[in-house]
């Protein structure tokens, strides 16, 4: 009896932490995705406009080969592979134009692959 | 011949002429008593780039190549620190431009020559079609008291070291003591020079941190076209002009991109490096004569 009480508090104790957290993620909207897909060498879009404190998520994708995404102002960086979405949760805090680019040498045109966010007010 | 004895006579007086830079940024490198010597420092020739910045880019590292020769005291080694050749995405001409610039430089005067590579030349290949030509990537040597350490930081083309090469790193560092001079050639800033234009190492801290301990270092590396000093606590790093076009000082233009080439002042940013290890380095930086 004291052994089946235990294994219910212990299931109790993994089963609810799990429910809350998926009750939790069921009750938030789902955030903005900001899609940008990456080949040689550039991104698409390579501009892109944010309100602040607004968070989003960005979807990266890449059409050729491994790219890189970073954007040091906000210590974000990410490997972009081919052929799986590459999710990076953002939320702009300050006002003004950050720039991103691929930190993962890919050729010729590597010093070029580059792209801006431009932070508004909210 | 004549050109040959101009260059000479400018670098007589280039000796004096020259950007010449020892100060407190240095450590005490070696005792008194150690016996001088030089080395030079070649940086960033790209050789197979084509383009605006540099009009004479075909021929840059052979001018670069004579005023080494014509150094009335040769310096005792001299070292490539990366960006040999520009990259190319076609394996075969990769290794046309290694091999191009390999008998380039084998006109030097001077045989004791070390290399090591830039992204340019083995971040596509993780350094096979370098290695053909020129051996491992990284390596140390002893020359007269002094250790010196070469790392590489662009083989893994998402610019970092790897727990491997610190795990050498670390392992020949153990075979010092604290106040061996030590000198780190490699091509990319260890440190977070300007991160907003890929000037830094992804784990370059790591090496730094395993170099703290030890008193006398200084590294030496190219990558930003441009001279540059810095200190990381007590260690100096000092970046080398290119042979092929300057960059930009750090942050002070929106984007990074080549210096324009000016015809009233051709190979002005361009040029080599002597250092001369005594008790403390003495770098003068010796600019591309127009030949």
């Amino acid at each position: 009896m004291l052994h089946m009480t235990r294994r219910s508090a212990l299931l109790a104790g993994l089963l609810l932490p799990a429910g809350a957290a998926l009750f939790k993620a069921m009750a938030q909207p789902a955030l903005p995705e900001i899609r940008i897909a990456a080949k040689k060498f550039e991104y698409t879009p390579n501009k892109i406009t944010l309100k602040k404190d607004q968070p989003v998520v960005l979807v990266l994708t890449s059409e050729d080969r491994i790219h890189g995404f970073k954007m040091p102002d906000y210590g974000l960086r990410a490997d972009i592979l081919p052929g799986q979405e590459t999710r990076v949760p953002f939320t702009p805090t300050k006002e003004g134009t950050v720039g991103f680019f691929c930190d993962v040498f890919c050729g010729g045109g590597h010093e070029d692959m580059e792209g801006t966010i431009t932070v508004e007010g909210a | 011949m004549t050109a040959h004895t101009d260059r000479r006579d400018f670098l007589k007086l280039s000796g004096m002429a020259g950007v010449a830079f020892a100060s407190g940024l240095f450590p005490a490198a070696r005792a008194q008593t150690a016996p001088e010597f030089h080395f030079v420092q070649l940086s960033d020739t790209h050789w197979g780039f084509k383009g605006a910045p540099n009009p004479d880019a075909e021929h840059t590292l052979e001018k670069a190549v004579a005023t080494v020769n014509a150094l009335q005291n040769p310096p005792d080694f001299i070292v490539f620190t990366g960006d040999l050749t520009h990259t190319t995405d076609d394996a075969k001409e990769r290794r046309t431009r290694l091999k191009r610039f390999k008998e380039i430089v084998s006109e030097l005067h001077v045989k004791d020559v070390r290399f090591m590579p830039g992204e340019h030349d083995a971040s596509l290949d993780q350094g096979e079609a370098y290695k053909e030509f020129f051996g491992a990537t990284h390596y140390t040597f002893d020359h007269k008291g002094v250790h010196f350490i070469v790392l590489d930081n662009v083989s893994d083309p998402t610019a970092a070291i790897g727990e491997e090469q610190l795990a050498w790193l670390a392992a020949d560092l153990r075979q010092h003591k604290p106040a061996d001079p030590i000198v780190v050639f490699t091509h990319r800033p260890l440190f977070d020079l300007y991160p907003q234009w890929d000037w830094a190492t992804r784990d370059g801290a790591k090496a730094v941190e395993l170099l703290m301990p030890f008193q006398n270092v200084v590294v030496f590396y190219g990558h930003i076209h441009q001279e540059h000093h810095q200190m990381t606590g007590h260690i100096a790093h000092h970046a080398a002009q290119s042979l092929i076009f300057p960059q930009p000082a750090p942050g002070s233009q929106p984007k990074r991109a080549p210096v324009a080439w000016d015809p009233a002042h051709p190979y002005r940013g361009l040029g080599e490096r002597d250092v001369t290890v005594g008790a403390t380095y003495k770098l003068t930086e010796l600019p591309v004569v127009k030949g």
